[in-house]
This record gives structure tokens, C-alpha cells and sequence, in this order.
């Protein structure tokens, strides 16, 4: 994944200081616990372990364990506790370690959650946000590796974010916090030492607004999460054969962004949807549909999907690394699309 | 009787028999006007259990928190609820506490501190361990009451919320409806081993009583509350009652699961309002013209408040997409 560390297009301008993708999503829950007493952090070996992945490390150092709770593996357990205490006035940041686990929560998630606001009339909010990870290629098999954020983004009443690099895992972390619905943030733990700019000081970034991360006029490129390295890298490739790619980052599916989406369609004629979920049924799927409806006129080809295979994520590494979308067959498919293979 | 003389306050079992009352004739109503064809959707009847829910909000503050079941209406109205906004809510009105979205499986009173009734068995065990540590964590002294039935016993997530609720010593009281019937399964089919060994087990303080018993259920809820309230932990109350109508109001022929003989016999001698009636009286503590006031203000408030929901506007059709999100 070396394309990772030098990827950094796209992201805000600003001082010169950078930090891993990892250090951005812990400085925004630190900024937010400080901010407002009401956000607690629950979940697997938050507090002292900092999680598997070190993410957290500290946290427990400086909230203390009353707001940084180790809690049993019990995922549908502590979604659950994470609804309640949010529909009593809390902001709870549930920590569900592999997005693979959250089939576990579903029940709490997607019956729960996402209708307790409708369902009481709009008497009752859930600000709730569950932090989970995504992504293949850790050599973790069928049951650590899944980017399963298709299946919650079926469900009205939730939102659901997926940032690329540690500027907008900052920004949209600190509006999902702050936002009564409940929100499903998807992290690519590939992504954890990814290092990018990031801005000095307080900033949000509101969910729903796409980034465009590379201006381009002969292909569009929506890609999502870590697809937006592979797609930055595949527009690299493509400036050799004379084709100008731009690529999209919707940030969030859920408010998706179809005006950015359907405009830059409109503006290169042409689009490679890239996504690391399956294909089948999914968030390629639907944002292919969408910006077929919405710039058909303008489309010379139709809308070309590139999902995860269709397979359960195999183990070995000769076999994993076919599963995922890559740069080279990105641009293969982009020159496909202009015509030029 | 109860053997509590400090709980036995004449006032107080009066208010409860009303409650119960008035849970008892609320859905005696809701059966007619679901089978005369005016309630759509589904109607789960809490008539038998009123004791549960009467004697275990009676113990519980205002504020303090229920979660409820997809046999819920008394819970509702046992911890605030007005009849005409419940009745409205019902019948899938503007009016009515979710403005006609939730109905009868989901109201919610946010103002009497109902979180919700839950058409998933079990769904809300962890939400009440939720909104115990909530008021841990906001230092308010607030419980949290969780009601389910038998059938929840079948559900995993209820051990991983009392796991978590025993461990940090949460201040929610999980009441456990025992109604004798998941759906329409015996318990003794669907439950392994004894209930009761299984809160225990986690070091909960369990216990069970008589739910066609309000000074029963009462007096134990007292007990509840006060220790968790006081930062003792949570607790299990098994309540042992009968539902004496289907498992909802289309479940007519049921005597393929359990005996006509049975149902007979619980309404005949378990009825936890004639059973309190009778013991009011004969304690003195009430008269029967006393009784029939209190029977006659219910019914003239059922009443009414049909006749409001009745009269309500549905919801405009703008409606239907408010409230997806906050």
C-alpha cells in the first residue's frame, strides 16, 4: 500500500503539519471530550489498550475510565447501552472494533437506532456514533476484513461516513459527534498510518459534501474511503496516456452527496465508480444509479462498477490482493471507458 | 396482604386501583375497536397483568425511566400516559404521541420518562442499561426500569446488558412479565433450568412475586428502586401472571396451546383488581361505593378520550418524511 503514504491530494490547505490518519481520528474525539462533557467513548479494550490498533491510546489517561469504558465483547450489548445513554441526554462514541462484528449490533443499529426518531414522533434523538473499521489486504481473512457499510447505508434514519485521509477523518469525526442522529463511521484500518496534512486548529466538516479530490475533464472517478488512494493513483497513471481524470470522494453516503456527484459527470461524460465493499448489491450500485439519473444526457458511456469481488475475503495473500480494486485496473478501466484500450 | 405497614396507605392502593382500572377498561376498548374494524395494524392486550406494571411504576419517580414491550399500553399508562393521546396514537392520528408513526407497539412519552414501547422481543434491555449509565454519568439518581416477558429469556442480548448492568452497578431493574406463553409456546418449552438462576448467577439481586398482587409487586419494586437508587446495583423482578386474552386480539382459538379450563380459572380467581378490591375492603380501607366512583370516573375518562382520538385529523401527508432525521 505504498500509494497510501504519499497520497495527500485533495485534502485542505492549510499549515504545514501532518499527522496519520490514526492520530487525526484520537485528536478529534480528544478535541470533542474536552468540548462537551456529555461524549463518552465504549467498546473493547478502549482504555488502557487504546484498542487493537492503538488508535485510543491515552484517551483513558486523560478522561479517566468513568468516559473511556472497557467494556465485555458484547457488541449488540454496548449498542444498545450506546442507544440508551444517547436517548437520555448522553453523546455516546460506541467503539465496535472490526466492522465484520457489527452484523452483531444490527438489531440495535438498524431497528433501534435508526427508527427511534421516527417512531416517538421526533420526541427522542440518538447522537450517537459507532466507530468501526473496514478494508482487506491485512492478511485477516474472511471474518476481520469486510467494508460491510452497504448494509447500514440501506437504513434510513442513519448516517454514515466514510473519510479517506486524516484531514476529513478530523473534520467529519467532530460533526458526526455533534450530530443528533445516529452516525456509523467507517475507518479503513489499512488507512490507521496513512499521514496527511492536517489543518491547525478548530475545524468541522459538514456530512453530506463531497470532496472533489482531483480535478480532471475526460473521466470521472468516484471512489470511496481507501478507493480514493487507489483512484488518485490510477488518475496519476492515466496523465501518461493523455487522459485527464478527476476524482470524487462522496465522504459520506449517508446524506450522499448527488450534486457533486451528478455535476462532474456531467462536466467528463464519463465514470468508474470504486468502492471496497462487494459489488454485488452495493454502494457502487447505487451511486452508479444515481448519477445515471441524474446526467444521462450527458453520459457517452454507461456507468462502469468496480466493487470488491464477490468472494468471502480469502486468507492467503496471492488470493486476497485480487479481491480489491487496484490502480492499474482502475486506469485499464478508465481507458476502456475513453476508448483508448 | 401486605405485611409492610408503611407502604400501606389507604390513598395510595386506591390510585393503584384505578390505575389498574383504568389500564383494564383502556383495552377492553381497544378490542372493540380493533375487531369493529376502526384500529389497524395489531393489538397485543395487557389486560390480566395490570398488577405488573400499576405496582412497579407506582414505586418509580417521574423521571425516572421505563422501556416497554409490544404489550405495552399498560406500561404507558402506568407511568403517565394520557388515555386520549394513547388512544389517538392508536388509531394512527396527529394527535397521538408519535403523531400516528410509532402506534400501538411504539409510544414513546419522553415527558413520564417512557423511552418506548419495542416491537423487537428483548430489543430494549440494553437501551435501559443505557439510560441507567446515562443517569450515572449525569449524577441525576434516576432508575431505569426494563420490562420484557418470558419470551425475552430466549434473547442473548439480555445477558450481555445484566452482565454490564451488574458489573458496574447500574441503577435499572429488569422486570421480567412471566405471563406463562411466548406467543403461543409454554414457557416450559422455550426457558431451560430455573429463570430466576440466571440474574443470579450474574451476582443481580433477583427475586419473584405474585403479579396479580400489586401490593406485592409494589412492596418489591420499593425494595428495587431504593437499592439501586442508592447505588446498590441493579436488580431482577419475576413476575409471576397470566395474559388473559390472546396474544393479540386476533388470537382467538387458543386451545391448542393452553386449556380453556386455565384461562377460566386465572380470570375467575386471579384477577389482580378484584383481588385488590376485595382486599381493600376487607381491610377497610375502601367501601364498595368507593370502588364504583373510582370505576365510574375511569370509564367516563376512557370515554372521552376516545371520543377525541375518534375525532382527531389523521396526519398530513407531509408527515410521513418528518423525523427521519433529527
Amino acid at each position: 500500500m505504498s500509494m497510501l503514504s504519499q497520497a495527500t491530494a485533495g485534502v485542505p490547505r492549510a499549515a504545514g503539519r501532518e499527522l496519520t490518519f490514526g492520530q487525526a481520528i484520537k485528536e478529534a474525539l480528544a478535541e470533542e471530550m474536552r468540548r462537551e462533557p456529555r461524549v463518552f467513548i465504549i467498546g473493547e479494550d478502549v482504555a488502557e489498550a487504546g484498542t487493537v490498533f492503538k488508535v485510543l491510546s491515552g484517551l483513558v489517561e486523560e478522561f479517566g475510565r468513568e468516559r473511556v469504558i472497557d467494556s465485555p465483547i458484547s457488541e449488540a450489548g454496548i449498542t444498545g447501552i450506546g442507544v440508551g445513554a444517547a436517548m437520555t441526554g448522553m453523546r455516546p462514541v460506541v467503539d465496535i472494533m472490526f466492522g465484520d462484528f457489527i452484523t452483531l449490533a444490527m438489531d440495535q443499529i438498524v431497528n433501534q437506532a435508526a427508527k427511534v426518531h421516527y417512531m416517538s414522533g421526533g420526541k427522542l434523538r440518538v447522537p450517537l456514533v459507532i466507530r468501526t473499521t473496514m478494508g482487506a489486504t491485512r492478511r485477516s481473512a474472511a471474518q476481520h476484513s469486510q467494508s460491510l457499510y452497504a448494509w447500514v447505508a440501506h437504513v434510513p434514519g442513519l448516517k454514515v461516513v466514510l473519510p479517506a485521509t486524516p484531514a476529513d477523518a478530523k473534520g467529519l469525526l467532530k460533526s458526526a459527534i455533534r450530530d443528533d442522529n445516529p452516525v456509523v463511521f467507517f475507518e479503513d484500518k489499512m488507512m490507521y498510518q496513512l499521514k496527511g496534512p492536517v489543518p491547525d486548529g478548530e475545524y468541522t466538516i459538514p456530512l453530506g459534501v463531497a470532496d472533489v479530490k482531483r480535478t480532471g475533464t475526460d473521466v470521472t472517478i468516484v471512489a470511496t474511503s481507501s478507493m480514493v488512494h487507489v483512484a488518485l493513483e490510477a488518475a496519476g497513471r492515466l496523465d501518461g496516456t493523455g487522459i485527464s481524470a478527476e476524482v470524487v470522494d462522496p465522504r459520506t453516503l449517508l446524506p450522499l452527496d448527488a450534486e457533486t456527484l451528478i455535476a462532474s459527470a456531467q462536466k467528463t461524460g464519463r465514470v468508474i465508480v470504486v468502492d471496497e465493499g462487494y459489488q454485488q448489491f452495493g454502494v457502487t450500485a447505487e451511486i452508479a444509479s444515481v448519477i445515471a439519473e441524474g446526467a444521462f444526457d450527458s453520459l457517452d458511456a454507461p456507468v462502469a462498477r468496480m466493487g470488491a469481488m464477490n468472494v468471502p475475503v480469502p486468507f492467503s495473500p496471492v488470493l486476497e490482493d485480487q479481491t480489491v480494486p487496484t490502480a492499474e485496473a482502475v486506469a485499464r478501466a478508465a481507458m476502456r471507458l475513453c476508448g483508448r484500450a | 396482604m401486605t405485611t409492610d405497614p408503611v407502604i400501606a396507605m389507604p390513598d395510595q392502593w386506591l390510585q393503584m386501583y384505578g390505575q389498574m382500572l383504568r389500564i383494564r377498561v383502556f383495552e377492553e376498548q381497544v378490542n372493540e375497536l380493533y375487531t369493529s374494524g376502526k384500529m389497524p395494524g395489531l393489538a397485543h392486550l395487557y389486560i390480566g397483568e395490570e398488577a405488573v406494571a400499576v405496582g412497579v411504576c407506582q414505586a418509580l419517580r417521574r423521571d425516572d425511566y421505563i422501556t416497554s414491550t409490544h404489550r405495552g399500553h399498560g406500561h404507558c399508562l402506568a407511568k403517565g400516559a394520557a388515555v386520549d393521546r394513547m388512544f389517538a396514537e392508536l388509531l394512527g392520528k396527529e394527535p397521538g404521541y408519535c403523531h400516528g408513526k410509532g402506534g400501538s407497539m411504539h409510544i414513546a412519552d419522553p415527558e413520564t420518562g417512557n423511552l418506548g414501547a419495542n416491537a423487537i422481543v428483548g430489543g430494549s434491555t440494553g437501551i435501559a442499561a443505557g439510560a441507567a449509565l446515562s443517569a450515572r454519568l449525569r449524577g441525576t439518581e434516576q432508575v431505569a426500569v426494563c420490562f420484557f416477558g418470558d419470551g425475552a429469556l430466549g434473547q442473548g442480548l439480555l445477558y450481555e446488558a445484566m452482565n454490564m448492568a451488574a458489573l458496574w452497578k447500574l441503577p435499572v431493574i429488569y422486570v421480567c412479565e412471566h405471563n406463562r406463553y411466548g406467543e403461543y409456546t409454554p414457557a416450559a418449552e422455550a426457558s431451560a433450568g430455573d429463570p430466576l438462576a440466571r440474574p443470579a448467577a450474574l451476582g443481580i439481586a433477583a427475586d419473584e412475586v405474585d403479579g396479580q398482587d400489586v401490593r406485592e409487586v409494589y412492596a418489591a419494586s420499593l425494595r428495587h428502586v431504593a437499592r439501586a437508587r442508592g447505588g446498590g446495583g441493579p436488580g431482577f423482578l419475576m413476575c409471576h401472571t397470566y395474559r388473559f386474552r390472546g396474544h393479540h386480539v386476533g388470537d382467538i382459538n387458543r386451545s391448542y396451546y393452553r386449556p380453556n379450563t386455565e384461562e377460566e380459572q386465572w380470570a375467575r380467581e386471579r384477577d389482580p383488581i378484584r383481588l385488590l378490591g376485595l382486599g381493600l375492603i376487607q381491610q377497610r380501607m375502601a367501601d364498595a361505593a368507593a370502588l364504583e366512583r373510582i370505576e365510574r370516573e375511569v370509564r367516563a375518562e376512557i370515554a372521552s378520550g376516545l371520543e377525541f382520538a375518534l375525532a382527531a385529523p389523521y396526519p398530513d401527508h407531509g408527515e410521513v418524511t418528518q423525523h427521519v432525521y433529527a
